[in-house]
């Protein structure tokens, strides 16, 4: 795993490196409050990112800008080289290559678990229904909810909808997934569950954005950690170093407080 | 009770008018009143401003005056061979359409907004995010104020009667010109206008339990 990442770093590191989502000089306010302030990011295809930091220091709104859920008001986003277009078509089309996974999953509620998983599929992706049941049923298979997939999505425990949130995401082939916060809704004992698909994505080189307050997960699958503080990022690292040695006096005392309890 | 067995068919005609109106002017404010409330959620402005005028315009008017316009100016302007029926029925269900879309509007407000931005994130369009996420899910909330505005318009209905439609309101008062006792008449047309709006509200009670939502 540590290989992996040593390669992924050296890789970003140079210019003519895979970028894959590029934030530049991105602000934001919501009111008088200037939620993302300057905000320069490369994500390079494969790259594992987690984003951490106390609690309203944008790191929410810094993943949901990545696919135009918030609106930015000055800077540019752009991905796989195309910069975000207004809301229209162009948009969805775009937003169907960026793979989305909530804090309280927001699976349709209406439909059952396999439907959610498929319903992308055949209205956005056009595919036809067979192909679309069987690829549905395989990624349920894969995040360990098959024998679910005629149910709603209350019947479902926390972890399990939270799984089918993730294998939704993935039936549109995304290119990259963002995971905002998604494992602060859960029981303790089903964040596990989640943590591990998760994992295991990030084995299989998904491009992931994580934002958590999961610091075994950003140590152990990360390539880096963002750390973010009061609409800044404040620090960028490899999980060891972040972690053990990390630079700023910011992310030294946030790391005191969760770390020693 | 006399006056009510002389005058049967007649009564049936008004009782089987009063019901294709209600009918008909319902279909056309539930479509209209649905298309205009997607309008009032639009991101795009000019559909959003159209989509409020339209409400603010129709809902703020007395029927009785749309009725006018209906029947008198309209012919005169467009539509001229429309029967007295269409227009009322257009009268009707334009005014109708305001309230539906409002009631409808309100339904959409209850849908959790992650359910559309979830939607969003998987690529679908607005007007899918509408159709297939939001609007079925907003169903169930707007069944019973639904149900309370197509009563209203059954009984709203009865203007039409004095533009010479024929249906029940017409026939009561077809009678009493006539000279028949004005009591009776009233009473059996009451129990015409009671069959509809029980019907109207038995059959949303039965569609809000098939309805269910399970959250």
């Amino acid at each position: 795993m540590s290989e992996v990442s040593v390669t992924k770093n050296a890789e970003g590191s140079t210019p003519a490196g895979d970028q894959l989502v590029v934030l530049d000089n991105v602000n934001k306010h919501f009111g008088a409050l200037h939620v993302l302030q300057d905000i320069d990011l490369t994500i390079n295809r494969g790259e594992v990112v987690v984003v951490i930091g106390p609690s309203g220091s944008g790191k929410s709104t810094l993943c949901r800008t990545i696919n135009r859920l918030e609106t930015i008001d000055s800077g540019s986003i752009t991905i796989d080289g195309k910069p975000l277009p207004q809301e229209g078509r162009e948009l969805a089309r775009l937003r169907a290559d960026v793979g989305m996974v909530f804090q309280s999953f927001n699976l349709f509620a209406h439909k059952t678990v396999l439907e959610n998983v498929m319903l992308g599929q055949t209205k956005v992706r056009k595919t036809d229904k067979a192909a679309a049941e069987q690829k549905a049923r395989a990624l349920l298979d894969r995040v360990g909810v098959g024998t679910q997939a005629d149910k709603y999505p209350a019947q479902l425990s926390g972890g399990q909808q939270q799984r089918v949130a993730i294998a939704r995401a993935l039936a549109m082939d995304p290119k990259v997934m963002l995971f905002d916060e998604p494992t602060s809704a859960l029981d303790p004992e089903m964040i596990n569950e989640v943590l591990d698909v998760m994992q295991q994505l990030a084995r299989d080189g998904m491009t992931m954005v994580v934002v958590t307050h999961e610091m075994g997960f950003a140590r152990s699958a990360a390539n880096r950690v963002v750390f973010m503080a009061d609409g800044r990022i404040i620090e960028e690292a490899e999980p060891n170093q972040f972690f053990n040695n990390p630079r700023s006096d910011r992310a030294k005392d946030f790391l005191s407080k969760i770390l020693h309890h | 009770m006399n006056v009510l067995l002389d005058h049967l068919p007649a009564f049936r005609d008004g009782f089987l008018g009063t019901l294709a109106i209600t009918a008909a002017s319902a279909v056309i404010a539930l479509v209209l009143g649905v298309l205009i409330a997607g309008f009032r959620v639009s991101p795009i402005p000019p559909l959003r401003a159209f989509g409020t005028a339209w409400v603010t315009l129709l809902r703020n008017t007395p029927l009785t005056l749309l009725f006018l316009i209906a029947m008198f100016v309209v012919p005169q302007v467009l539509f001229k061979g429309l029967s007295p029926f269409m227009l009322a029925m257009l009268a009707l269900g334009f005014y109708t359409s305001s309230f539906v879309c409002e009631a409808v509007r309100s339904g959409i407000n209850t849908v959790p907004l992650g359910q559309a931005e979830a939607a969003r994130s998987l690529g679908m369009t607005f007007s899918q995010t509408l159709r297939l996420i939001v609007l079925p899910q907003a169903t169930r909330t707007v069944l019973p104020p639904l149900s309370s505005i197509f009563i209203a318009l059954t009984k709203n209905s009865a203007i039409a009667g004095a533009f010479s439609v024929t249906e029940l309101f017409g026939f009561a008062k077809l009678l009493s010109d006539q000279g028949y006792a004005i009591a009776w008449i009233f009473l059996w047309v009451a129990l015409a206008y009671l069959v509809i709006t029980f019907a109207i509200s038995g059959a949303f009670r039965l569609l809000e339990r098939r309805m269910g939502v399970a959250r």
